[in-house]
């Protein structure tokens, strides 16, 4: 038997053909984790930063603790005005807030834009429990229209003790693609 | 370059080779090469250019950082310059030159007259130069070349100019020629065997190289899915990694270290491999637990699909996801312990001589031992919160990537020079290029331990005062450890060009097919299959 035989190159070319299969269906797999982790992410409560939270139904307020929200809002390379009405509450832990959020499209055109939250210490956001917030979705504003937006939330009372004020910030991106 | 000159054709072989034509020569031989020898040789010699060439931006870089505050370079230059370091040292240098040492000796250690599909592989190594090309390219391009890291997380890499895209499109190109070159090495090893070599009597270089390939096949394609994800989030309107448009950027982190940890055995397996075949020799021991080099190889290859997690410790993960990648990480560590034991087994009552590969060899063990120690240290998440981004991991993964892989490459060029140019390098020329590769490299990299314990960030250009006097030792390591680099070249110019003839089997510990051959072996060699027989006391 020598090398150049029939036989050996057929068992070459069909060995190749299973491999280059191999590295397609790997090049999908790396596609196929986005929903896996989104998967993995949803069940674990993971980065669950755009829905509301479960379990806010709890109504104990904790009198005894005063906790101090401040707040924030940016944009990213997007020409919205975009603030919060009050800049903090003093509020205690099981306390239902609500807050609204001024935002204004100083733009020509319509356009849309997601807000994505922040928490600083990041020790806080476990313990805030968003009810109501236009982060949920993506909000379309005309040119030039001004809307108020409200968030409401609790902060339930396993809120680390050494945490007595955290910052919440929104930041407002455009809705990449969405641009006319 | 004519380490195999194409008229040397008077090998035993060679009687039965009368339809095949000689090589063409002139530039013609090297662009259209379908001899596995040329390429690995085109391999090799590409993969040192990159080298380099990546080492001339890591000097920059040393240079910048000689003296706190900015003085050559401006700092988004400086992001420039230790991204390209990165990214040509891993696809351009190290990994190319593997794939040289596998084209150059896999068939004639398994007795096979070529690689399997010897046009592909001609295609494999075309397509390298035009990536080259791309990366160095990109530095002249208006924003500059990629400065998002090696690793080009999003959301900075979505943020960058169009280097960035030269970057991703240069990666497309080096996964495509790394999963051909994969490819056809799997099929060499598996189909084309001489008679008699099972799987479990083929030299552990062989064996290494099956397992790197299949990982290549399996990541690869995962990294070039993650950069299209890139190109996409960048130009078309998708967001993967975007917040903006719902995507997260720390996915792309989980499906790039998907490929990345896989990508870190890509480089140090072949060395093991290379380690392998060359301690045995001079000790004129077999290697001590073969069938467990085996198995550890492929514990290792699969431990590194399940670990990836441990690149991201900080990216705020439950403490259960932590714990469950510290513990896998640390388990790689049983694995590779099998390996740097048998390699001392080997050793051990051997009649050992100190020729410059078994130097290299030993060289490797030491201090590839050292920087596995550190990333063990680095797999303990608590403690890894503290190390993360700082200079201790610049230390730790140029310990197993610079004295690792390279000093492997190293040690195999000079064990197997011989074999490729005909002649013999000058032993003590390349003794004391040994010597101040091991000495510059402990300079360069050991200080930066201590820079990195005591908070000194990575891939910044400028720093506190209180880090100068190691910043400059390792500086002054860093210009020895290239120089001595430069020293390397001679010597193997100096051996191509001539010195003492080189027998047939140059060190008369080594066992193998490819010993079986002239030095230099003919331009075709093993057409008609030899028998092999697995040297005397291999165990099997």
């Amino acid at each position: 038997m020598t090398y150049a035989s029939a036989e050996i190159k057929g068992e070459n070319r069909h060995l190749r053909m299973k491999l280059v299969i191999a590295a397609c269906v790997m090049f999908g797999f790396g596609f196929a984790m986005i929903p896996f982790y989104k998967t993995i992410c949803n069940v674990a409560g993971l980065n669950n930063l755009l829905r509301a939270d479960k379990n806010a139904s709890n109504t104990q307020v904790d009198v005894s603790r005063n906790v101090m929200v401040q707040f924030d809002a940016n944009t990213q390379k997007l020409a919205w005005g975009f603030k919060p009405l009050q800049s903090h509450v003093d509020i205690h832990p099981g306390q239902m807030v609500r807050v609204d959020y001024e935002v204004e499209n100083t733009l020509d055109r319509p356009v849309t834009g997601q807000a994505i939250p922040s928490y600083t210490p990041l020790a806080a956001e476990a313990h805030v429990n968003k009810l109501e917030c236009f982060c949920f979705r993506q909000q379309t504003l005309a040119a030039h229209e001004k809307r108020v937006m409200p968030v409401v939330f609790t902060v339930d009372s396993k809120l680390p003790k050494e945490v007595n004020v955290f910052t919440l910030s929104y930041t407002f991106f455009e809705v990449a693609g969405t641009q006319k | 370059m004519s380490a195999v000159s194409p008229d040397v054709v008077g090998g035993h072989d060679h009687s039965h080779d009368h339809d095949h034509h000689g090589a063409p020569t002139g530039l013609k031989r090297w662009l259209t090469a379908t001899n596995h020898k040329d390429i690995g040789t085109l391999y090799l010699f590409f993969s040192f250019i990159m080298f380099l060439t990546g080492g001339t931006l890591a000097l920059t870089i040393r240079a910048e950082l000689f003296q706190p505050g900015l003085q050559i370079v401006r700092p988004e230059f400086f992001n420039q310059l230790t991204t390209m370091h990165g990214l040509i040292m891993v696809f351009g240098a190290i990994m190319p030159a593997f794939v040289g040492f596998a084209n150059w000796m896999i068939p004639l250690m398994i007795g096979a007259p070529d690689m399997a599909f010897a046009r592909m592989n001609n295609w494999s190594f075309w397509l390298l130069p035009p990536a080259a090309l791309l990366l160095v390219g990109s530095f002249f391009v208006p924003g500059g070349a990629n400065a998002a890291g090696w690793t080009m997380y999003a959301p900075l890499s979505l943020q960058m100019g169009m280097g960035m895209d030269m970057s991703i499109f240069a990666v497309h190109i080096m996964g495509a020629s790394s999963i051909m070159g994969a490819i056809n090495i799997v099929v060499t090893i598996l189909n084309m065997r001489a008679p008699g070599m099972t799987l479990m009597k083929m030299p552990m270089f062989a064996w290494t190289w099956l397992i790197t390939a299949y990982l290549l096949i399996a990541v690869m394609p995962v990294l070039a899915g993650a950069v299209t994800m890139l190109l996409t989030d960048r130009h078309f309107g998708t967001t993967f990694f975007n917040a903006a448009g719902g995507g997260d950027p720390v996915l792309y982190q989980h499906v790039f270290w998907f490929f990345g940890h896989p990508e870190v055995y890509i480089m140090i397996l072949p060395a093991f491999g290379i380690v392998s075949q060359i301690v045995p020799a001079f000790a004129r021991k077999p290697l001590f637990g073969y069938a467990s080099m085996v198995y550890a190889t492929a514990s290792i290859a699969i431990l590194s699909f399940v670990v990836w997690a441990h690149h991201m410790f900080t990216t705020g993960m439950p403490a259960v996801t932590q714990i469950t990648f510290m513990y896998m990480t640390m388990l790689i560590a049983v694995p590779t312990g099998v390996k740097v034991f048998n390699w001392i087994a080997t050793m051990w009552r051997g009649s050992m001589t100190f020729e410059t590969p078994m130097l290299f060899a030993v060289g490797f063990i030491f201090v590839f031992t050292m920087g596995g120690f550190t990333g063990l240290m680095l797999a303990i998440a608590p403690a890894d919160i503290q190390y993360q981004d700082t200079y201790f991991v610049v230390a730790h993964f140029h310990y197993v990537l610079v004295a690792g892989s390279l000093f492997a490459l190293f040690a195999g060029t000079y064990f197997w020079i011989p074999k490729w140019t005909g002649h013999m390098y000058d032993e003590k020329l390349g003794k004391r290029h040994f010597w101040m590769s091991m000495i510059s490299f402990n300079v360069t990299f050991f200080p930066m331990h201590f820079l990195g314990l005591a908070g000194m960030p990575r891939r910044v250009p400028d720093y506190n005062p209180f880090f100068t006097d190691f910043n400059q030792i390792a500086t002054v390591g860093a210009f020895g450890f290239g120089l001595s680099q430069v020293f390397f070249l001679y010597i193997v110019l100096k051996c191509i060009k001539g010195g003492p003839k080189a027998a047939d089997k140059p060190w008369d510990g080594a066992e193998g097919l490819e010993w079986t051959l002239p030095s230099p072996p003919p331009f075709h060699t093993f057409e008609v299959p030899p028998q092999f027989e697995a040297p005397a006391g291999h165990g099997h």
